[in-house]
């Protein structure tokens, strides 16, 4: 079986998302890192579908549901934000400080 | 006893008002009225004096009418039981229902009678006295008011709508005192008096509680009917209800401890003076006592302190009365001196005697002090007409008035002889009859004897100190300018109209319970009877009889002779200078004079480390320490900091949050997987 081995892609991909989200500052590299941790988990579930039976695979379509639409809502924000700052840089966006 | 949690019914005995009693609400409904259109008046037409004086007067009148078909009713069949007017139910709550209702019984009856008889003729001089001043519509609606409380005081069928009454009259009195409240003089006065009053009202809501905690009842009726028999006499209960009640009296009856209100109450006009603060008002406290008269009698011990104050009042105060030179200043302590003499009675257990004194002492100091105030409006009046800044109240300004004010100089002479128990004026027969109480109860308890002898040295004093004041005031050489004594002259009818009426009432009050041996009958005693009933069984009476009897009024009537006589001579033996330059009182005159520094220590003992622990502790400490800094302020601060330090999350960071986020999501995912 091939569990051991996806999973282990899926953690590698998994930290790379994070790690991106953690340091990169270009909103649209955050937003693909983002996707990167929602497609790893995707591949963890998928992996354990194989074993466990198929409620996994339902869940993977749920997840590509929201994520579709994550994406369009993220992706417009970011297009207002843009238009705002003329950036998408995140150190920009900080309107919110306390 | 039974304690149940239910008010038990009303008094068995309750009679059905009928005829004229239906209407005693139109005594109190006709003033009202008359207050809310001057107090209308007062405020759109200031100017509408002549409907000011007819309205305001007018409804006294018609209330006196009503009052007298009363009286005429009651006399004709007098009731056994009080008749109650119910008038609407005002406090349904659980087991206490208060209803607003009317009593009408004979002591309620007599009270009617004075205070709107009295009220109507100081109404109209009134409409003289206050002709010029510019809150005369104000002034109406004031004094209306007063009668529409004092009426609610009188007629009230239980302690609470007693107790409306009396803080009203307390109300109107404080507005009347400062009626010219552009000098703070005056405002102040107000003031005093609405404060002594309040420590006092303090002691009557206590008995309130004390009553209803013990008795389950505030209607007078019923508690004469109850007290007897669940209240142990003499007991601990019953002389706490009694004192506190007392502790009311001495409040609005200006008696020692809290008398020094009322001299300075002279403060407000002179008709307001006469009404409230000599006929009626003040005398509210012996009213109180002669309605709960079954309690004080269950109390000896409340009754001998009754007594004893108002046996060392009246001498206390006749003695300052010694050496005032202000006139209204001299017929205020004599007001307190003849307060303390009805509360002798009624601790005596001479109820009847009290009220008789009340009624004979509301003629004559009403008197007294519409003729001081003819005195100033005439003195004002020579003052105003040649711009002279004297003052007009001083006696030592005055001497001779009696040339030109001759009507008020006849009739303040009759008021003199009869406050001074001369006979057959009516004074003469009701302090006689106090005197005579005073000295039987003596037999049985000898302390009474020393009450008796307070009284009898009060007598001298209220003689020598009126015929001062009638010497320094009416005889001798007039001590004006002869530019200002050209224009002193009489008052005008509606003035000494009221004044002649009183004179007569003066001469022949004294028959309304004129005793056996000057060929009465005791009319008095036999009208209030049935009220008193209760009272005298619990504590009889020992009136002297025969030599004894005879021998008391003797020495009664030397004494007042020999008062008279002293405050005549001592007077006029040397001459008076005016105020401004005669010299200032020393020694024992001089203590006399500034009152035994009554006022002084009250002020150094209670008002000053009042006000000071006011204003350091409470003020400064706990208000704005403890309150603002600690409460409002600390609070707010507390506030501010925690969200100052929730701000700090707030960085702008979206690496710092996602940080956060995933910290937590750790967390999170290690407590579920646990």
């Amino acid at each position: 079986m091939l569990l051991g081995p996806a999973l282990l892609l899926s953690a590698v991909l998994f930290t790379i998302g994070v790690a991106g989200v953690l340091l990169r500052r270009n909103a649209i590299v955050l937003f693909m890192c983002v996707e990167l941790m929602l497609n790893a988990v995707n591949l963890s579930f998928v992996a354990f579908a194989q074993v466990l039976g198929l409620g996994g695979q339902v869940i993977v379509f749920f997840v590509m549901t929201v994520a579709a639409a994550e994406a369009a809502v993220g992706l417009a924000i970011i297009l207002a934000v843009f238009r705002h700052t003329r950036s998408v840089d995140l150190k920009n966006i900080n309107l919110l400080q306390g | 006893m039974t304690l149940s949690l239910m008010q038990e019914g009303g008094p068995s005995t309750a009679a059905v008002a009928e005829g004229a009693v239906s209407w005693v609400w139109l005594t109190v409904a006709l003033p009202l009225a008359g207050f809310l259109v001057n107090g209308w008046l007062a405020l759109k037409r200031p100017q509408a004096k002549t409907a000011v004086s007819v309205i305001g007067a007018g409804v006294l009148i018609a209330a006196f009418m009503v009052a007298a078909a009363i009286f005429v009713q009651l006399r004709g069949s007098p009731p056994e039981a009080p008749m109650i007017v119910q008038l609407w139910r005002w406090i349904p709550s659980g087991g206490l229902d208060i209803r607003f209702a009317l009593q009408v019984d004979q002591l309620s009856t007599v009270m009617l009678l004075v205070v709107t008889g009295v009220g109507s003729l100081i109404h109209v001089f009134s409409i003289g006295y206050m002709r010029a001043d510019p809150g005369y519509a104000r002034y109406f609606s004031y004094l209306n008011l007063f009668i529409v409380f004092m009426l609610v005081l009188v007629l009230g069928s239980s302690l609470p709508v007693l107790f409306v009454g009396w803080e009203g009259v307390g109300l109107c009195s404080y507005l009347l005192i400062g009626f010219w409240y552009e000098d703070k003089a005056n405002a102040d006065a107000g003031k005093k008096a609405f404060l002594m009053n309040r420590i006092g009202d303090f002691g009557v809501l206590i008995a309130m509680f004390l009553i209803w905690w013990s008795l389950r009842t505030l209607d007078f009726a019923t508690i004469a009917e109850r007290a007897p028999e669940r209240l142990v006499a003499g007991g601990g209960l019953v002389t706490a209800i009694t004192l506190f009640l007392f502790l009311g009296c001495t409040g609005k009856s200006a008696q020692i401890p809290l008398y020094t209100w009322l001299p300075d109450a002279m403060a407000g006009p002179t008709p307001v003076s006469a009404l409230i603060h000599a006929a009626t008002m003040v005398t509210a406290g012996v009213y109180l006592v002669a309605r709960t008269s079954t309690l004080f009698a269950l109390a000896p011990f409340s009754s001998a302190v009754v007594a004893g104050i108002g046996a060392f009042t009246a001498l206390f105060a006749a003695s300052i009365g010694l050496r005032q030179y202000d006139i209204k200043r001299v017929l205020a302590y004599s007001t307190v001196s003849q307060l303390g003499y009805m509360f002798l009675a009624v601790g005596t257990g001479a109820y009847v005697a009290g009220v008789f004194h009340l009624v004979t002492h509301a003629f004559f100091k009403a008197l007294l002090f519409l003729g001081a105030g003819s005195v100033i409006h005439a003195m004002h009046g020579a003052y105003h007409a040649t711009h002279s800044h004297e003052d007009p109240q001083d006696m030592r300004n005055m001497g001779g008035l009696r040339r030109a004010l001759p009507w008020t100089f006849t009739l303040m002479l009759i008021a003199t002889l009869a406050i001074a128990g001369i006979p057959p004026l009516a004074g003469f027969f009701s302090k006689d009859e106090i005197l005579a109480a005073a000295f039987g109860r003596g037999s049985v308890e000898p302390v009474w004897f020393l009450f008796w002898g307070m009284g009898l040295l009060a007598a001298l004093m209220t003689a020598y100190y009126m015929m001062r004041l009638m010497t320094m005031t009416f005889l001798g050489e007039s001590r004006l300018a002869p530019a200002e004594r050209e224009h002193l002259h009489e008052a005008p009818w509606s003035m000494t109209g009221p004044l002649v009426i009183l004179g007569l009432l003066t001469i022949v009050g004294g028959l309304i319970n004129l005793p056996a041996f000057a060929g009465g009958h005791h009319g008095l005693d036999a009208w209030l009877e049935p009220v008193m009933e209760t009272a005298a069984r619990v504590m009889p009476l020992h009136m002297p009889h025969g030599q004894t009897e005879w021998l008391l009024i003797g020495g009664a009537v030397v004494i007042a002779a020999t008062g008279l006589l002293l405050g005549w001579r001592l007077t006029s033996a040397r001459p008076i200078l005016p105020a401004r330059e005669a010299p200032g009182d020393t020694g024992l005159s001089l203590v006399l004079f500034r009152k035994y520094y009554i006022d002084e220590i009250y002020n150094a003992v209670i008002v000053k480390p009042l006000v000071t622990i006011s204003r350091f502790v409470l003020w400064k400490g706990v208000d704005q320490g403890l309150i603002d800094g600690a409460g409002a302020h600390g609070s707010a601060g507390l506030a501010r900091g925690l969200g100052w330090l929730g701000s700090r999350l707030q960085s702008g960071q979206l690496g710092f949050y996602i940080v956060v986020f995933l910290i937590g999501a750790v967390w999170l995912l290690r407590a579920v997987a646990r």
